[in-house]
């Protein structure tokens, strides 16, 4: 990736050499297919992004297939590590969040965390280097799955007026207020949560890459044989090298966040506040 | 009417920082009243720590909102 973005200005453009900074945009994100096929007059075409969603998903069903192969009353080495996850996600987010009847949303919730980290997490392995929650579809495709998830559960559990009900007119405001609220939070809940869902996470990575990209172009741009060029390589290379550990921190906070919200959906969809 | 000022170039950056202003006083409130709330009560540090992140993440979605926007709109 890095290489196709210091291509577009050149390997010898650099400070002092008549080359402009070659600036990092959205066009990082584009890749070219690797292969294509097609089946049945579809057609299929694998990039970058296909292969490390492919990939994640392999990690974490080999992973949890190795550490859960045979289970036993005390945990070892890696049954050690998955439980450890399996105890985050159930008593971390779902019994704080859903509280009761949450149990039936555990792996919902833990197949979703330990997905949107993995493909976070892409972005700071060295060759793969990509988040692919970066990639505006696949935050989206995630979002409208918890939507169609908690969006019928609200209308199973609480019946289609009691729940509409619930989310339009909260309880304990008074009357008048309701020709300002209901509409307020008919869209805040129906539209803009989804949305915000997918974007919190998207232009979480988005940004994060783009930062790192830029002081890694920036590194190599200004290293040259003169003192402002020394300096400022350095400072730029080791402002990435931090930047790569606070995104690594920023990618576990993000999967964190987009699987409490997601939880915090399904429970406001079981209970109804009152 | 006639034109008092213009500003050219990367406009988008300039609505990044517009849209920076609000999250930023915020996040600002809501880590500061977290750590407050910690300090008063340290044994409620983790339902205080997930609600904080919580209105983090409901606070920081607008200025990333507008972070990606140029991207999507600009020109």
């Amino acid at each position: 990736m890095a290489f196709s973005v210091l291509a577009s200005g050149g390997p010898n453009c650099k400070i002092f050499s008549g080359c402009g900074f070659p600036a990092p945009g959205a066009e990082i994100f584009q890749f070219d297919a690797i292969l294509s096929f097609s089946i049945g007059g579809l057609t299929f075409n694998v990039s970058k992004v296909t292969f490390l969603l492919l990939l994640a998903v392999v990690v974490i069903i080999g992973f949890f297939g190795y550490a859960f192969r045979k289970p036993k009353l005390v945990p070892r080495g890696a049954q050690n590590v998955g439980e450890l996850g399996y105890l985050f996600i159930r008593d971390g987010i779902v019994k704080e969040t859903i509280g009761k009847g949450g149990e039936k949303f555990v792996p919902f919730l833990f197949s979703f965390f330990f997905l949107v980290w993995i493909l976070n997490f892409w972005g700071i392995v060295p060759g793969a280097q990509l988040p692919v929650t970066s990639i505006f579809a696949i935050p989206v495709t995630f979002a409208i799955i918890v939507y169609v998830t908690w969006v019928p559960l609200g209308i199973y559990k609480q019946g289609f007026v009691g729940f509409f009900k619930n989310i339009m007119f909260p309880p304990g405001v008074p009357k008048g207020m309701y020709i300002l609220l209901t509409p307020i939070e008919l869209i805040s809940n129906f539209l803009v949560r989804p949305f915000t869902h997918a974007v919190r996470l998207f232009a979480n990575m988005f940004a994060g890459h783009l930062l790192l990209a830029t002081f890694s172009i920036a590194a190599f741009y200004l290293l040259t044989f003169s003192v402002i060029g020394i300096i400022g390589s350095a400072a730029s290379f080791t402002l990435a090298v931090m930047l790569t550990a606070f995104e690594a921190f920023i990618q576990a906070l993000q999967a964190y966040i987009f699987t409490l919200l997601a939880a915090v959906y399904i429970g406001s969809a079981l209970h109804a506040e009152h | 009417m006639s034109l008092l000022a213009e500003i050219s170039g990367s406009i988008g950056s300039i609505g990044y920082g517009l849209a920076a202003i609000g999250p930023g006083i915020g996040i600002g409130i809501i880590f500061g009243q977290g750590v407050q709330a910690i300090a008063r009560q340290p044994e409620a540090y983790g339902i205080i720590r997930q609600n904080m992140l919580l209105g983090f993440a409901l606070a920081e979605a607008l200025a990333l909102i507008g972070f990606v926007v140029p991207f999507v709109y600009g020109t």
